[in-house]
């Protein structure tokens, strides 16, 4: 109880819950260390709030990966993480995809730098970005077939 | 057929070059497709993924422990930074603290680090723009780094001497009177680069106005490390979110404001002052004794001589080694500031004595990335330049 008021406290999440609430599915904090999760639809909604709001400012996105949960469902996790230079705060916000319907909204017009993190994502995990400019497989060759950081392709590949 | 895509339909006034994958200027196997009006660049398109090895999908495969040597293998002029990220990030993961001694050892040594990094980039840059005899100065104070750590870890670049909690090794006998006496010359032989390059009108010529990138830009391709600070944006992870003790060592972040070849150029030198600064300091700080690795028993190997006479201590290392240890289920990213910008682990656990995901958010790949906003415009000669000037690591891009 005394944790999920702590969570609840926390100026970033505050501050998203009086903005819109619901768009916030989950807020956890882990080795200190936010981790708000946004549902699928609210991706870039929230992820333009972060970046823009003159309070959070979260202006650079540090990385962007994936996690491969199979076989639960939805199995995908893709993590953004975020700094906010004016805070001087890491934030992590957590979105998930199907392994039936791998897409994701892009935030790429929301940092450009998403560009190359998204690339990768869709080649190692293949989900795929709504409204990516430019999406093909950046690390292995056009031609490859599979993703190999999904959790079902074999580590010594398929032979 | 990659290229045709990344080809883009040359008009009779443009033509297409292929800068790479083959190409000294390129820093390993980054090949960037340039389309050329006569010498000006009118779109530059680096192509990554030569050096791809599946490193992130090998530490899936791998023990917490045994996934420290293939950190070593990602920026491979930068070995310790990367030992030292991942293991910190584990240590957050399991809530573990190194002993004082093992966190000053861990600076002095990272920071030496920047340096050798910082002089096989001044070395590699001045070589890329016509200024052969620099890269032969830098390489000799670069072998005396390189000794350095081969005294301490028995090896010069594939050091994996950071261990999850600590060191890998006691340090030996007399190693930092060998810092000492690095120290001691060192500033000395800045100085000597100096005078051959800063005043220098031909390298003047060929760096300064090249390769501007402004401060938005920077934060919007998320750009770090020293290209972001000759920009004007102070972050540096050091004083952002002090790890290892760097909350306890007093020095200057380099900012500034040109964002030019020439600015970064000044900017990287100023830093190799900088770390000076803090080796001196953690010179004073390490203690002559003291544990160099925390007392987490079943997560750290026990002492050899504890291992010998007690049989509890014997119990976990026959458990450490052909098992390893199972972090709590979570996730945690830890961030640090590499010669190259910000280097950052993202290590997933799911309670199994291997990680379910590691992810490393390399410096130069988002570096790298903002390449054409450098020298898109400008002739062709300049790209040479602004790739020397991002100072990329093709192993930690492409991993």
């Amino acid at each position: 109880m005394a944790d999920s008021e702590a969570i609840t406290a926390h100026p970033v999440v505050a501050r998203l819950n009086a903005w819109d609430a619901p768009a916030i599915a989950q807020a956890e904090i882990f080795r200190g260390e936010l981790t708000i999760t946004v549902t699928r639809e609210n991706l870039r909604r929230v992820c333009d709030f972060l970046r823009s709001d003159a309070e959070l400012q979260f202006t650079f996105l540090s990385d962007l990966t994936g996690v491969d949960r199979f076989p639960v469902e939805p199995r995908f996790e893709i993590n953004y993480h975020l700094l906010s230079m004016s805070r001087r705060e890491g934030l992590r916000v957590k979105a998930r995809a199907s392994g039936h319907d791998p897409v994701l909204q892009s935030v790429t017009a929301v940092w450009p730098t998403a560009n190359w993190h998204e690339r990768e994502v869709f080649d190692l995990f293949g989900v795929r970005f709504e409204g990516h400019p430019d999406l093909r497989r950046i690390l292995l060759p056009a031609e490859w077939e599979g993703h190999p950081l999904r959790k079902d392709f074999p580590t010594e590949g398929y032979r | 057929m990659p290229s045709t895509v990344l080809t883009p339909t040359g008009s009779a006034e443009s033509m297409v070059l292929n800068m790479g994958p083959q190409h000294p200027s390129t820093h390993g196997v980054l090949r960037v497709v340039l389309e050329l009006n006569g010498e000006t660049v009118v779109k530059a398109r680096p192509d990554i993924g030569y050096l791809h090895t599946g490193i992130e999908k090998t530490c899936e495969a791998k023990t917490y422990t045994q996934a420290i040597t293939l950190t070593d293998r990602l920026d491979y002029l930068a070995p310790l930074s990367n030992n030292l990220c991942y293991c910190l990030a584990v240590e957050k993961l399991l809530g573990l603290q190194a002993p004082k001694r093992a966190q000053y050892v861990r600076v002095l040594l990272t920071e030496l680090t920047r340096i050798a990094s910082h002089l096989v980039w001044l070395g590699t840059h001045a070589i890329d723009l016509g200024a052969m005899s620099v890269f032969l100065y830098c390489f000799r104070e670069r072998e005396e780094i390189m000794k350095i750590f081969e005294m301490v870890s028995g090896q010069r670049m594939m050091t994996s001497y950071f261990r999850i909690g600590g060191l890998a090794l006691e340090p030996p006998t007399g190693w930092l009177d060998r810092v000492a006496r690095f120290v001691e010359i060192f500033p000395e032989r800045i100085n000597e680069y100096e005078d051959l390059l800063t005043e220098n009108r031909i390298w003047q010529g060929r760096t300064k106005g090249v390769g501007y990138l402004s401060p938005e830009d920077a934060v919007a391709w998320g750009v770090s490390g020293p290209p972001l600070r000759a920009a004007g944006i102070a972050y540096d992870v050091r004083k952002f979110f002090p790890y290892s003790s760097y909350e306890e060592f007093e020095f200057d972040v380099p900012v500034r404001t040109e964002s030019d070849c020439y600015a970064r150029y000044l900017l990287r030198v100023a830093e190799m002052r900088e770390s000076l600064k803090i080796v001196k300091q953690a010179m004073a700080k390490v203690p002559a004794e003291g544990p160099i690795r925390a007392e987490a028993p079943g997560i750290v190997p026990p002492q050899r001589e504890k291992m010998k006479t007690e049989m509890e201590a014997l119990i976990y290392h026959f458990k450490i080694f052909p098992e390893g240890f199972s972090p709590p289920p979570g996730e945690v990213y830890q961030r640090i500031e590499s010669p190259r910008g910000e280097l950052g682990f993202y290590v997933a656990s799911d309670g199994s004595p291997k990680p379910y995901r590691v992810k490393v958010r390399a410096p130069s790949f988002a570096n790298l990335q903002a390449l054409p906003l450098l020298c898109e415009g400008r002739v062709m000669a300049d790209t040479v330049a602004c790739i020397g000037t991002l100072d990329i690591v093709l192993g930690e891009i492409d991993r």
